[in-house]
């Protein structure tokens, strides 16, 4: 065990690696990422494709495999459209500000151990800070700008709109994450993500901090804009949400790009943070020692990020998209809720666990505030079902007196008991009648 | 059911997981090309007799029964020295425009000598608009066991009623 973790990163081992470490490390990153993007479009098509009984695209290269380079050429041969009215800056500005913290963000996920790279002993992690998960936050944070100029530099209220609406959106359920991870930080003590991955050698936080975990799985999708809460884009119903203007061209594949970076970034957060990272899973650990050393954990980390982008998929495939209203009322009214009286818990019992001489004052304290919170919600619960029933009590009187005296309200409106109108009650009007 | 109905939100999970693994039912169009139905609406044919003349007689009916104005046709006399159809008239020029056609059938059921009916044929398309105005020659249906090319006189009877008449048994 003492040999695993001697492997193992501390935050004391960055920030010693020599420049041109430091610069293999970033390209071979920036490669990881732009690999991914292209496969990752094909694979989740081809895999979406067969969960539809469809083949997905195979006309591309062997298999389809070309199919995202192919889209790619087409983006970079298209006519470059700039719309008359649009803020020139700004407009090409955006999707750059979508992409490059997308890109950013993925700089603390770490991929394994200490490693031999090229003859120096370095972490296979591009940085890490005592703050590493704020940063990846932040990053997240700072491409919902890139939303909103694009939306605002576009100068189309369909742009505009749209631009409010993923920017709202985003920056809900980015608070729900951050609490997600809330219980994490006080578990692990750190928010440096090489010392989250050490303090999951035991045990997954997926597994010991179930909550956060779900609620985790519910906001990553809000955060990355995937089915079911893609409403920024929601191609069946929207004009295309802020990226309206962006028809065509280079700037349309960037904003793809940046939103593809993002399911990609929520996935490797989900591996770091609940997941036990690069760690091997379980059983294989126990009968290979060397699982955990050199660059092995790489493949499990592969697998770890793989398996989550599936299941993204799987998602896609099998939920429909939800109403924005719905969208917004289980991320404030549910989710945050739910996150801060699971904090509560594990603060208490972490408090009870691990100060033993105010033990008596934790419980205490903990059946006052449980107490309090339960008198207040069914205080809230009956002004609730009360204000519910007056408001019944007033449509119906509504209604009553409307169909007693259509022109109440003080318009000539037809009585609701007219044969062809399904007021009172549907009345069955046969076929070659008026 | 009943049992399990409070597994119903999640259970489309279940089926795309488990449609993972299915067939798919997708056609691989050009590599794979199935059978149409046997009276699919496909390219347009002029039929002829055994012996090889032409049935169309240049009537210009399907041409007016066309809805979508793509056919065009121009008759003109036989002779006993250049006969291409039995009887007065043959179609000179025949002319269908892919570009109009929109196979709905209405010409064949307005052909009064069977000269006109579709085939199976639907890869109609093509890169430029004037290879899809087919002429008499791309419509002709080739030339079979028997056969032979007009002009020439009537094999198979006197007059074009005995043509008409042809495998009829009622008289």
């Amino acid at each position: 065990m003492t040999h695993v973790l001697a492997a193992d990163p501390t935050l004391a081992d960055f920030g010693k690696d020599p420049l041109w470490i430091t610069i293999i490390k970033a390209v071979m990153l920036f490669v990881f990422l732009m690999l991914s993007i292209l496969f990752g479009v094909w694979f989740e098509r081809k895999l979406i494709a067969r969960m539809q009984h469809r083949y997905g695209p195979n006309r591309a290269g062997k298999f389809g495999l070309l199919q995202s380079v192919a889209d790619g050429l087409k983006m970079g041969l298209k006519e470059d459209i700039f719309p008359r009215t649009v803020d020139k800056v700004l407009y090409l500005l955006a999707p750059v500000i979508m992409v490059v913290p997308a890109f950013l963000a993925f700089s603390i996920v770490p991929f394994g151990p200490m490693v031999n790279l090229f003859g120096v002993q370095t972490p296979l992690q591009l940085v890490d800070l005592p703050v590493a998960v704020l940063f990846m936050l932040a990053m997240g944070a700072v491409s919902v700008y890139g939303v909103v100029l694009a939306g605002w530099s576009s100068r189309s209220p369909y742009a505009l709109l749209g631009g409010l609406r993923s920017a709202a959106q985003v920056v809900s359920y980015e608070i729900a994450m951050g609490l997600s991870f809330v219980a994490i930080f006080l578990f692990a003590g750190t928010l440096s993500t090489s010392e989250i991955v050490r303090a999951q050698e035991q045990t997954w936080f997926a597994v010991l901090l179930i909550p956060s975990f779900l609620v985790y799985v519910v906001c990553m999708f809000g955060e990355a804009a995937r089915i079911p809460f893609d409403l920024p884009e929601g191609e069946g119903e929207l004009v295309g949400g802020f990226q309206t203007e962006y028809s065509s061209s280079l700037k349309f594949a960037l904003i793809m790009m940046g939103e593809y970076l993002h399911t990609f970034t929520a996935s490797g957060i989900a591996v770091t943070l609940f997941l036990g990272g690069w760690r091997a899973p379980a059983p294989i650990t126990t009968f290979w020692a060397g699982a955990n050393e050199g660059w092995w954990p790489v493949l499990w980390f592969f697998i770890k990020f793989v398996l989550t982008f599936c299941f993204i998929v799987w998602v896609r495939a099998s939920l429909p998209r939800v109403r924005y209203d719905q969208l917004m009322s289980l991320g404030w009214k549910v989710l945050i809720p739910v996150n801060l009286a699971w904090i509560l818990l594990v603060a208490a019992v972490r408090n009870v666990v691990v100060y033993e001489e105010s033990r008596t004052i934790g419980i205490g304290l903990g059946a006052v505030i449980v107490i309090g919170a339960l008198a207040i919600w069914m205080r809230f619960d009956t002004v609730n079902q009360r204000r519910k029933e007056e408001k019944k009590a007033e449509v119906e009187a509504e209604f009553q007196q409307l169909s007693e005296e259509p022109a109440a309200g003080g318009f000539p409106v037809p009585p609701l008991d007219l044969p062809h109108y399904h007021g009172v009650q549907h009345k069955e009007i046969p076929s070659g009648t008026n | 059911m009943g049992l399990t109905d409070w597994l119903n939100p999640v259970k489309g999970f279940g089926v795309t997981f488990h449609t993972m693994f299915k067939k798919p039912v997708t056609t691989n169009y050009p590599e794979e090309k199935k059978p149409t139905a046997p009276r699919f609406h496909g390219r347009h044919q002029l039929n002829r007799w055994p012996d090889g003349l032409e049935k169309c007689v240049g009537c210009e009916l399907c041409a007016w029964a066309c809805p979508a104005d793509a056919i065009y046709v121009e008759g003109a006399d036989n002779t006993e020295e250049e006969r291409y159809s039995p009887g007065e008239r043959y179609g000179r020029t025949y002319q269908i425009n892919y570009l109009r056609c929109i196979l709905c059938g209405l010409c064949i059921e307005a052909c009064p000598t069977r000269a006109l009916t579709m085939t199976n044929e639907y890869e109609l398309a093509d890169t430029n608009r004037e290879s899809l105005i087919y002429t008499k020659e791309m419509l002709l249906a080739p030339l079979t066991q028997g056969m032979e090319q007009p002009p020439h006189p009537m094999r198979l009877g006197e007059t074009e009623e005995d043509y008409y008449r042809l495998g009829r048994t009622n008289g």
